[in-house]
């Protein structure tokens, strides 16, 4: 089977500064991977890289594309790239407002990929907007309000809406329950999971919090100072922790 | 100053040359915005400083210009500019469509359809069609030139989502080409279709410092849904002076009992009409 991302020594540098540096990983259809590790260690960089945002210093990055098969995503022309990150891309941010259009109606929001990729007939669109809204459990008489009129969570959910409505095949998520109280992020991590399962999705995941990869993440990937410490299975991981950091990652988690 | 001490339509030759330039080139990419080192005029932005910059670098001492504003040849800012050129250009003006070689137009375009030999220079107040729904400039140069336009159908989306028609009604976005997306100025939709035109058109923003150009018989398609095609819409009456039932109209309240009145924006068409002996509901108390 092909890996549907192949990373090879990917660093990213702030100036002298490390990023992240040689990371190396393969990613296979319907995979979901966890990526852990304390403020700074260089998670959300080594994700920005990997979905294009900001350039690598070194490395590559083959996603296996639709039609030319594995392909270079560091190297390839812009226009392809942002043709990805448009339709077999997703990018869920940690604030809502940094993915959504908060001026723009709910329906507008999940309906934008849609027309990007040239969908011209209101009602297909309209019709679409209102099935996700559905699936990610938002009422369907919200469609027209603004996103500025949810709250966090259906912010959230909705982010997720809208990236998913064109059917990517890989989600970039960055800390996507943070900031949501306990019972709102059950709820949307319960979500995730079904749609990740229901789709096939591959994910990336980035987060600090290790319920959440428990739940969600087949693999993990432990990262301090820029550098990937520790991988592997994510339960093998988290019951037999081998690298000093994740054994103090590890333990820090409060027990309720 | 004595008013010989200004060189030939005020600007320079070296801007005049610069904005040539760019007009040019703004012609070769029908509907890109090319940026311009705009200069101070001697009136606010806002009050049609991009055109008046474009209409100075087009003018030869043999044109005859026409302003209008609103369609109308005098009102006040279409009578400053005319005055302007009058005094520094030492061009012939004239109110007739006809007889213009340049017109110079703030938010119409004249009923009467306009030839190869005319041009007609655009005040442009934002030159971005994608300025609303994407603030970042970096950006929005960008979707252009990687062709995104799909936000521009959001905007459309919200508008049929809302008052469920596209309510957009002015300033509605063309692609001209096949290509870019563009502001036509904020135009009432009805004026849409006549963009495609025997006579050049120039668009000057001189607070945004961009110049662009539809060629003469290019292709300007309004953007639309397949389900909610484009339409160019007027108010429902005939001019109430000349009777013209194809002319854009504007509303005039005419008493505190709500009376109104609907005339042709264009008042030179509808001069025309009137002399040529059409008359409309309330010709004989309004003349």
């Amino acid at each position: 089977m092909t890996p549907l991302l192949q990373v090879r020594d990917v660093s990213h540098f702030y100036g002298a500064r490390i990023g992240c540096s040689d990371v190396n990983f393969d990613l296979y259809p319907g995979e979901v991977m966890g990526i852990v590790g304390e403020s700074g260690s260089g998670k959300s960089t080594l994700l920005n890289c990997l979905a294009g945002h900001l350039p690598p210093d070194t490395g590559e990055v083959v996603f296996d594309t639709r039609a030319d098969g594995p392909t270079d995503t560091v190297t390839m022309s812009e226009p392809a790239r942002r043709m990805l990150s448009r339709t077999d891309w997703a990018f869920v941010h940690q604030h809502a407002r940094d993915g959504l259009r908060m001026s723009v109606s709910a329906g507008g929001n999940i309906g934008e990929r849609l027309m990007a990729v040239g969908a011209r007939r209101y009602g297909d669109i309209r019709a679409q907007a209102t099935d996700w809204l559905g699936r990610v459990e938002i009422d369907e008489s919200r469609i027209d309000d603004r996103p500025s009129a949810f709250s966090g969570g259906m912010q959230q959910r909705l982010q997720i809406a809208r990236n998913l409505v064109t059917g990517p095949r890989l989600v970039f998520m960055d800390e996507p329950t943070g900031g949501l109280d306990v019972s709102v992020q059950a709820r949307l991590l319960d979500l995730l999971r079904g749609l990740v399962r229901e789709m096939g999705l591959s994910a990336l995941i980035v987060t600090h919090d290790l319920a959440v990869v428990r739940l969600l993440a087949d693999r993990l990937m432990v990262m301090k100072d820029g550098y990937v410490v520790e991988s592997g299975l994510t339960d093998q991981v988290l019951d037999d922790p081998q690298h000093a950091y994740t054994q103090l990652l590890v333990s820090s988690v409060l027990q309720v | 100053m004595t008013d010989q001490a200004y060189n030939f339509a005020y600007l320079d030759e070296q801007t005049k040359r610069m904005i040539r330039r760019a007009i040019l080139k703004g012609l070769a990419v029908p509907g890109y915005q090319v940026p311009f080192a705009s200069r101070e005029m001697p009136m606010p932005y806002g009050w049609g400083t991009g055109g008046v910059q474009v209409s100075a670098a087009t003018l030869t001492p043999d044109d005859t210009l026409k302003v209008i504003d609103q369609g109308a040849d005098d009102t006040t800012n279409a009578v400053s500019i005319r005055k302007f050129f009058e005094r520094t250009a030492g061009v012939a003006t004239t109110d007739e469509t006809d007889k213009a070689s340049v017109i110079q137009t703030r938010h119409r375009i004249p009923e009467m359809p306009l030839r190869e030999d005319q041009i007609l220079v655009y005040q442009v107040p934002i030159p971005e069609p994608l300025r609303f729904l994407e603030p970042r400039e970096t950006e929005t140069r960008k979707m252009h030139s990687l062709e995104e336009y799909g936000l521009m159908h959001v905007k459309l989306y919200e508008d049929v989502s809302q008052h469920g028609q596209i309510a957009t009604s002015y300033a509605y976005p063309v692609r001209v080409s096949g290509r870019y997306v563009m502001d036509p100025s904020p135009i009432p939709k009805f004026d849409n279709p006549k963009l495609e035109m025997d006579a050049i058109q120039l668009f000057g923003a001189g607070r945004e410092q961009r110049i662009y150009a539809v060629p003469p018989w290019t292709q300007v398609v309004s953007l639309d849904f397949e389900d909610y095609p484009f339409e160019a819409s007027k108010a429902d009456h005939a001019c109430d002076l000349c009777g013209a039932g194809d002319s854009y109209l504007d509303e005039v309240i005419t008493d505190d009992s709500g009376n109104r009145m609907f005339v042709c924006s264009d008042t030179d068409y509808c001069r025309s009409r009137r002399d040529d002996g059409h008359t409309g509901r309330l010709a004989g108390d309004a003349t």
